[in-house]
């Protein structure tokens, strides 16, 4: 094992991923001690591409797993499949031990397992707040002949604005509230988006490269607010390209190549992994992954073991 | 020119017994376009639904009109339900490629010699399909219909159940898009798969809106029936429709009021400019033109005005600049 270290001033929620994860094989498709997401054979093709083409694969309750890669790697595809917006040519996959390959994306995201998009997906022509609003499940005024009864949905209403402004304000977003979130730039999307996927008080929170076009004051931030989630007990699973930051949240990372997983580990050690650097700089390549230069190079394979 | 004839018949127009049904088609389009944004190019279907049903309920089948109105109803859901199954799972588009062929399939249906005996082919039904309804005419017999209104006492009876007909659905939309339900909904016409994101059954909200504005387009049928008393397959052709979106666009679609304000305007300045180029020709003032051509000439010029609106107004009468000019990114 190569020695991840840990922060003596870690969370709990910290400390406990990095103690369930302590143990775990630094080898693609290695077993948690608590999956809350475990996926077989997931295939898809497209045209004569395999886009996807999982083995094994297993996502630790509460921690925070990154999953990188290359450009084109299937990241977003693997996303898409997993959380039904996508069908795959074959696999079969469990979210708390249950089958849910073949279950429609809305059922999905009720019984906790929530995801954001690469290209984000704001509402433009509804406010901050609606967009918000949108998010929080079991409304009784979202049925068709309940939301004629103002009084049968109002305090529950209230309640959810009330949460919703808290995670405004989390995010830097409550003085939009009444702003179309049309009018918000690129990064603010991005944040909206992720504060609105919070709303549905998810198991599991999938985000599709959520610090993309965040400026870098903020990013700060907005890394501590995601491991705040991981402190409040949701499992984060997410997509960057920025290796900083995937080393500074990440519990666990997942490493993806043309559709496959090719390494996992924990950030450390997987930023030193050869095939790692190979897949992601080219065969001759003398950069590090991260800027503090946290990925030695040219280490040979093996090292990391 | 005798203005005081073009402003009775202009006004009569407006507000009259087809702007009714053009706006009660116009509300539920609203709620499938506007608001869900369903591209529904089929709402004739919905509004002749409700027409045969009177016609078939009370003429062929002489039973009651109340009947005839409840299975209009019926007949509507189950023919949204028949277009929607399908194609609302799918791209929206779709849906309109299926609504307006289906549209114009129930119109070749029904107007077909096979089935004569209860549509009434090319001829349609003419008979005493509202008579249940003007029985009920609490207006003096004698009653003088309104000096610059050229209503008969039965029309204006039509007039106002038809209004107080509008008027109810208007509410009940109101009602629904201000709830969380119309959250749902315009969360679906701005991006379907957040709103999937976040756990909504987006299928069962855009059958919900499908059915629900084919309803009340059964309804502008209904009156449709009741007032003119015959109904007949080509009077629902798909420019019905057109004419529909174009009241919706005119008023401002996802608006309450949209459907109300875009009848008026648009019943109002096609009756108003075909009075004056009528009147204009007959009195020698135009003469390039004879009296033949105003019928076209006047949607030449509702064309050409709803062009205008659209470069410069684009959210129409009543829509709101700032919501319109967001890119939906
Ligand atoms: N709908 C599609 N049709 C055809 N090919 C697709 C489709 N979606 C993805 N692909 C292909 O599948 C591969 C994986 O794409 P995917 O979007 O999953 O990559 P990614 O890992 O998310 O990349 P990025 O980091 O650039 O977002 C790419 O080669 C892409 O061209
Ligand atoms: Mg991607």
């Amino acid at each position: 094992m190569p020695a991840s270290t840990l922060d003596p001033d870690a969370p709990p929620g910290r400390r406990a991923a990095f103690a369930a994860l302590a143990d775990v094989d630094c080898l693609p498709g290695s077993a948690k001690p608590d999956p809350i997401l475990v996926a077989d054979h997931v295939s898809r093709q497209f045209g004569g591409l395999k886009a996807v083409d999982v083995n094994h694969v297993e996502i630790q309750r509460g921690a925070i797993t990154a999953l990188i890669g290359p450009n084109g790697a299937g990241k977003t595809t693997l996303f898409n499949l997993l959380t039904g917006f996508d069908k795959p040519d074959s696999g079969k996959w469990t979210f708390n031990d249950r089958q849910i390959a073949g279950t429609a994306p809305y059922r999905l995201a009720r019984m906790g397992m929530v995801r954001t998009f690469q290209l984000t997906k704001a509402l433009s022509r509804m406010t901050v707040m609606d967009n918000m609003r949108l998010g929080a499940k079991g409304q009784t005024g979202e049925r068709f002949f309940a939301s004629l009864l103002p009084f049968t949905w109002k305090a529950q209403e209230a309640a959810n604005e009330k949460r919703a402004l808290d995670l405004l304000a989390r995010f830097n977003l409550d003085a939009k509230v009444d702003d179309f979130a049309g009018s918000l730039s690129g990064g603010q999307r991005k944040l909206l988006e992720m504060a609105r996927a919070l709303m549905t008080s998810p198991e599991i929170i999938m985000l599709d490269e959520p610090m993309a076009g965040v400026n870098p004051a903020l990013t700060q931030s907005l890394l501590g607010h995601i491991k705040n989630i991981r402190e409040e007990g949701t499992t984060v699973l997410f997509v960057e390209h920025d290796m900083d930051m995937v080393h500074d949240i990440s519990d666990w990372v997942i490493v993806m190549a043309q559709g496959e997983i090719i390494a996992e580990g924990p950030p450390d050690a997987v930023m030193k992994d050869s095939q790692v650097i190979d897949a992601y700089l080219g065969a001759h390549h003398d950069k590090a992954l991260t800027s503090d230069g946290a990925a030695l190079t040219n280490t040979p394979a093996g090292d990391t073991q | 020119m005798d203005f005081s004839i073009i402003l009775s018949q202009t006004l009569t127009q407006a507000i009259g017994i087809t702007a009714i049904i053009y706006c009660l088609a116009a509300i539920g389009l609203n709620v499938q376009f506007g608001y869900t944004g369903l591209l529904n190019f089929g709402q004739v279907a919905f509004v002749a639904a409700g027409a045969y049903a009177v016609g078939v309920i009370v003429f062929t089948f002489d039973l009651s009109l109340w009947l005839a109105i409840l299975v209009g109803v019926v007949a509507a859901t189950l023919l949204a339900l028949l277009l929607g199954i399908p194609t609302l799972r799918l791209r929206a588009d779709y849906l309109a490629i299926v609504t307006i062929a289906a549209s114009e399939l129930l119109r070749l249906l029904v107007r077909s010699i096979a089935f004569k005996d209860i549509f009434g082919g090319a001829q349609g039904l003419n008979g005493k399909l509202g008579q249940q309804f003007h029985d009920l005419n609490p207006l003096p017999i004698d009653f003088q219909p309104l000096p610059i209104l050229t209503w008969t006492r039965q029309d204006i009876w039509v007039v106002i159940v038809g209004w107080l007909l509008v008027a109810l659905f208007t509410l009940l939309v109101w009602g629904l898009v201000r709830s969380p339900w119309g959250r749902v909904v315009k969360g679906i016409r701005e991006d379907e798969d957040a709103v999937v994101s976040l756990g909504k059954n987006v299928f069962v909200y855009k059958m919900q809106a499908l059915v629900l504005g084919g309803i009340i387009g059964a309804f502008g049928g209904i009156v449709w029936a009741v007032a003119k008393q015959s109904v007949q397959p080509d009077t629902f052709q798909p420019d019905f429709t057109f004419f529909v979106y174009t009241i919706l666009l005119l008023g401002g679609a996802a608006r309450v009021f949209g459907p109300i304000v875009g009848t008026i305007i648009f019943w109002f300045l096609l009756t108003g400019i075909g009075e004056v180029l009528s009147q204009a020709i007959n009195a020698g003032y135009i003469d390039f033109l004879s009296s033949t051509d105003v019928g076209s000439i006047r949607f030449i010029l509702m064309g050409l005005g709803l062009m205008l609106l659209m470069i410069f107004r684009p959210q129409g009468i009543f829509g709101d600049r700032k919501e319109l000019a967001l890119d939906a990114r």
